[in-house]
């Protein structure tokens, strides 16, 4: 039983129903989470690539853009609180990059520039709800936003939409990534609140 | 990048608020008396949990001010458009009721055996985690050479102004003030550029340890700044807060 705050008062509305996670709340802000400088990787040095299936699988920059693209339109919630309804992005759909590879791992470890890592299972990156995206806006995705492409799923917390991603490793174990390491969740469900272990 | 995981599950605790003290007219450090804390390191945060009489709970995360050892507290900056910072800062009082916890992070932390020299780069209220490590210095008797770059809009909005001005033994701090300067001023009177941070930063050769907290345009442009000074990116630790919801 949670003790009262005396004089404590709700005052932000309500977001719309079934919208916003518990614990979350709607901000209009894009706010900027990472851990240390803005890396900047010239497009031309940039490959995406796909480690630990039978055979690595990598794209140029050009290859990945030639890649058939979706614009979708979602919700996304931060671990820190904020969840943000109607974003708009465009990006290649992980079942089109995963197709390219034939693989029977369970789990990814997502890796990024900056040396960040993020674990998910491949089955949340499958089935149409997961992307790496390099769009945001109708704008190329902005460095610190995670330019010039990041993971999306936006189904988990965002801090396993890794920013600066360039390639997934394939594994049968989930490996706990960067933040996961630090104590915040294996998995990421916000609507079960799983912000650190044991959530 | 292991090592210091926090594997138990984190669960809320009761706490009393012992004191409130005053930084500036918009900042203020509430001392938490949190029966069961587990202790903290100098960087990490602690989420604050509210709930009024309805049930409605909210939730927040804010930087720990205490240094290691020390009781829980937190510095809150009012947000006019906040639900939370308001609440901390203007009703909260001592003797009152919320829950906490934590600690979480284990990344923006700074331990004195991870030495230096140390370089803090504070912009506003990005000041409280870096205070807990130059406590966290002071109480351990380290001697790891420390500067701290502290940008604010005015002298009246420098937080821990006293302290900074005179506890801290063998640390240089050098405050910039973006808005206005009190008469006579002679330091830094401009945001943060390049030519600062030349000025400031420990030479890339001294091997320093960079932390970085602040407003995200801050942050952004500081760490980018001493990247290009040569700091490897490994050794430029951020933390960033929006300007919403807290």
């Amino acid at each position: 039983m949670s003790p009262i705050s005396r004089g404590f008062r709700r005052k932000r509305q309500e977001g719309p129903a079934g919208r916003v996670p518990p614990g979350q709340y709607v901000t209009k802000d894009f706010p900027v989470l990472s851990a240390g400088p803005t890396p900047r990787t010239p497009l031309a040095n940039w490959t995406f690539s796909i480690d630990g299936g039978r055979e690595p699988k990598s794209w140029t920059w050009e290859e990945f853009r030639a890649l058939p693209t979706e614009t979708l339109t979602t919700d996304i919630h931060c671990v820190t609180r904020w969840s943000k309804l109607d974003t708009t992005w465009q990006g290649v759909s992980l079942d089109v990059l995963l197709a390219a590879v034939e693989y029977d791992a369970r789990y990814v470890l997502a890796f990024c520039d900056g040396g960040y890592t993020t674990n998910l299972p491949v089955a949340d990156l499958t089935g149409g709800r997961a992307w790496v995206a390099f769009g945001y806006d109708g704008s190329p995705l902005g460095a610190e936003h995670g330019g010039p492409a990041r993971l999306l799923v936006p189904h988990l917390y965002f801090w396993k939409s890794a920013k600066w991603v360039r390639g997934l490793q394939l594994r049968d174990t989930d490996e706990p990534g960067f933040w996961e390491n630090y104590g915040y969740h294996m998995y990421g469900d916000p609507w079960r609140e799983q912000r650190y272990a044991g959530d | 990048m292991a090592g210091t995981a926090v594997r138990g599950r984190l669960t809320w605790q009761s706490a009393t608020v012992g004191s409130v003290t005053d930084e500036t007219h918009q900042v203020r450090t509430l001392l938490l008396e949190v029966p069961d804390w587990p202790g903290h390191l100098a960087g990490q945060h602690v989420d604050i949990r509210l709930t009024a009489d309805d049930g409605y709970q909210a939730e927040r995360a804010y930087s720990i001010a205490s240094a290691p050892g020390e009781p829980l507290a937190i510095t809150v900056e009012r947000l006019d458009d906040g639900e939370v910072s308001p609440y901390l800062t203007e009703e909260l009082r001592p003797g009152d009721s919320l829950e906490v916890r934590g600690p979480i992070g284990g990344y923006f932390v700074w331990e004195p055996a991870f030495g230096g020299p140390l370089l803090l780069l504070a912009g506003g209220s990005g000041v409280v985690p870096l205070r807990s490590m130059l406590r966290c210095r002071a109480s351990a008797g380290s001697s790891v050479p420390a500067r701290l770059l502290y940008s604010s809009r005015s002298w009246e909005d420098v937080i821990y102004r006293a302290e900074l001005d005179g506890l801290f033994d063998g640390v240089e701090v050098i405050h910039a003030l973006t808005r206005s300067q009190p008469p006579g001023w002679t330091g830094y009177a401009r945001r943060v550029d390049q030519q600062m941070l030349a000025e400031v930063a420990w030479p890339v050769a001294q091997q320093p340890l960079a932390y970085v907290c602040g407003p995200t345009s801050f942050v952004e442009a500081v760490a980018s700044g001493l990247v290009g000074l040569g700091y490897p990116a490994g050794r430029v630790k951020t933390e960033r807060f929006g300007a919403t919801g807290q």
